[in-house]
């Protein structure tokens, strides 16, 4: 185990005995109920994602959450972003959150690209100085300064990931949640990617990032959690916990 | 060392906890710009684009002034009857776009709640917002008309106009989110919702003067009537648009300003019930929607 700071100062995140239900409703109307009822099947299954759930981030570190399908990933990752709430435990973080979570959920198709980078900037919580400061950054990033005005149901579906992270990529956070986004684009784009999270972690950035593409993340990353049956079962070193993961 | 119970440590906040609406008003830069972006796509690909949200209310008041006003003879009846319902029925209207609006934007706008953490009272509130940049320019044709028919605007009666417009703003707000959260897991809340739209235009005096309630009903059932914020807030429209162009002849509800008052204290305890409900069940929109 990476040795923790006692110092509340230099974290980040803390995240203590976490759980985390679902329920599963197996009816869908007062009919469904009644007669379910009558049968006396159950009416809902719960279903646990995360079970006591404890770690630690410090500031400046890069954490790789790993686990296969369904293990409770993203589940972690909402509960940082604060989407979801734990059912017990404790999830806090200190600084600015932003996440690189499903990038373009905010975006309108009817609106231009320029309109949806100002709205979305604005929903992952930036205020309209920061974002005029950014605007050009951000579509030099994206490399779409020809259709930037164009609506974005026009856009091909790589014009509008790119254009959608790179509006989540400049966002000022303290801790930034990535989320399966290193597969976006082509390779240029995803070399561009990891190159400005590289840049990012330099600044001092909280990485906490969930890919599939696992040596890619554990060159990412220092430290390596892997979530296995909705429990943590190793913390430590990237490489050694991918190694862990494909011995499971 | 544990967390769960006690104060944070410093500078440590809980993901997904904000202030409510005092957080809408923080983020007021993304508030204009949800607010913004409805009314842009709203008739987007459309000819008559905005013209429809005058077109509709035009249509509307044309179907009622001949029904009542012309077959039931209400404009013979009473003084300047076209004024009157017109100015109720912009009231009515209000409410009514922003209260159902309310209660769908939680589930219309469930793809971004489901991803990203924002304070979800943003949504019943933009709709409000919308619903009211909607409603000024049809107080704009009122307020023109009213000074063509003879009307000098005092102070208490812009007054109460003023005052109007704040109850049913926050009554539909708060009753936006009281519906809109409970909308999350039964969509059964917004078929209720057109059912109390349906009924609020009619259970206040909008089509008909107040006086023939007061005229059917026991005392008791009138005061009833009269304690709805709706009703209250319609004639205190009537009572700063059309009353004065009137002769003086009819009949405003007694101690108006007083019920006024007492009609913004219920609406105040709506936006705090209904903030207090969506609160409670705001932790489980993401997951439920």
């Amino acid at each position: 185990m990476p040795k923790i700071s006692e110092s509340t100062e230099a974290r980040r995140i803390i995240v203590e005995g976490v759980s985390k239900k679902f329920l599963l409703r197996h009816t869908h109307s007062l009919k469904e109920t009644f007669i379910a009822m009558l049968r006396r099947k159950k009416l809902s299954t719960g279903f646990e994602a995360l079970h006591d759930v404890t770690f630690s981030v410090n500031e400046g570190e890069s954490v790789a959450l790993l686990g296969f399908n369904g293990s409770g990933k993203s589940t972690m990752l909402k509960m940082l972003s604060g989407v979801f709430r734990p059912d017990t435990g404790t999830v806090l973080t200190r600084g600015r959150v932003a996440g690189l979570i499903e990038v373009g959920a905010g975006f309108h198709p009817d609106l231009s690209g320029r309109e949806n980078v100002y709205l979305n900037a604005a929903i992952l919580g930036m205020e309209k100085d920061e974002v005029d400061a950014r605007f050009d950054e951000i579509v030099a990033f994206s490399e779409i300064e020809q259709f930037i005005d164009t609506e974005v149901k026009h856009y091909s579906s790589g014009m509008f990931v790119r254009l959608a992270f790179a509006v989540a990529i400049h966002t000022r956070a303290d801790i930034m949640l990535v989320d399966e986004v290193l597969s976006v684009g082509d390779e240029p784009f995803q070399k561009k990617c990891l190159a400005k999270l590289r840049e990012l972690q330099e600044r001092g950035t909280t990485l906490v990032v969930v890919s599939h593409d696992l040596d890619t993340v554990a060159n990412l990353c220092s430290r390596g959690i892997l979530i296995h049956d909705h429990r943590v079962v190793f913390d430590g070193e990237s490489h050694e916990a991918v190694a862990r993961m494909r011995s499971l | 060392m544990t967390l769960t119970s006690g104060p944070e440590p410093r500078g440590f906040v809980k993901p997904g906890r904000g202030n409510g609406l005092f957080d809408v008003f923080r983020r007021r830069y993304l508030l204009g710009l949800l607010i913004r972006k409805e009314v842009g796509v709203r008739y987007r690909g459309s000819v008559l684009g905005w013209l429809w949200s005058y077109v509709k209310p035009a249509f509307q008041f044309l179907v009622f002034f001949l029904a009542l006003g012309v077959f039931l003879r209400l404009n013979g009846s009473m003084e300047n009857f076209p004024v009157y319902l017109f100015s109720g029925l912009i009231l009515v209207n209000l409410f009514n776009e922003a209260f159902s609006n309310g209660t769908r934007s939680i589930v219309d706008n469930g793809a971004l709640i489901k991803k990203i953490y924002l304070p979800r009272e943003m949504f019943p509130v933009s709709s409000t917002i919308v619903a009211v940049v909607n409603f000024l320019p049809q107080m704009l044709v009122l307020f023109v008309v009213c000074l063509f028919v003879g009307w000098t605007p005092q102070p208490l009666q812009v007054a109460g106009i003023l005052l109007a417009l704040l109850i049913v703003v926050m009554l539909a707000t708060g009753l936006g989110m009281f519906f809109g959260s409970a909308n999350v897991s039964f969509r059964d809340s917004q078929n209720f919702v057109e059912l109390i739209v349906m009924v609020a235009t009619w259970a206040s005096p909008v089509l008909y003067p107040w006086t023939t309630v007061r005229d059917q009903v026991p005392d008791w059932l009138l005061q009833i009537y009269l304690l709805n914020p709706l009703t209250v807030a319609v004639e205190l429209f009537h009572a700063g648009f059309w009353y004065p162009t009137t002769s003086g002849a009819p009949q405003l509800p007694p101690d108006l300003l007083l019920k006024g008052v007492i009609g913004l204290g219920i609406a105040a305890v709506f936006l705090v019930l209904g903030q207090a409900v969506f609160r409670k069940l705001e932790g489980r929109f993401a997951q439920d929607l």
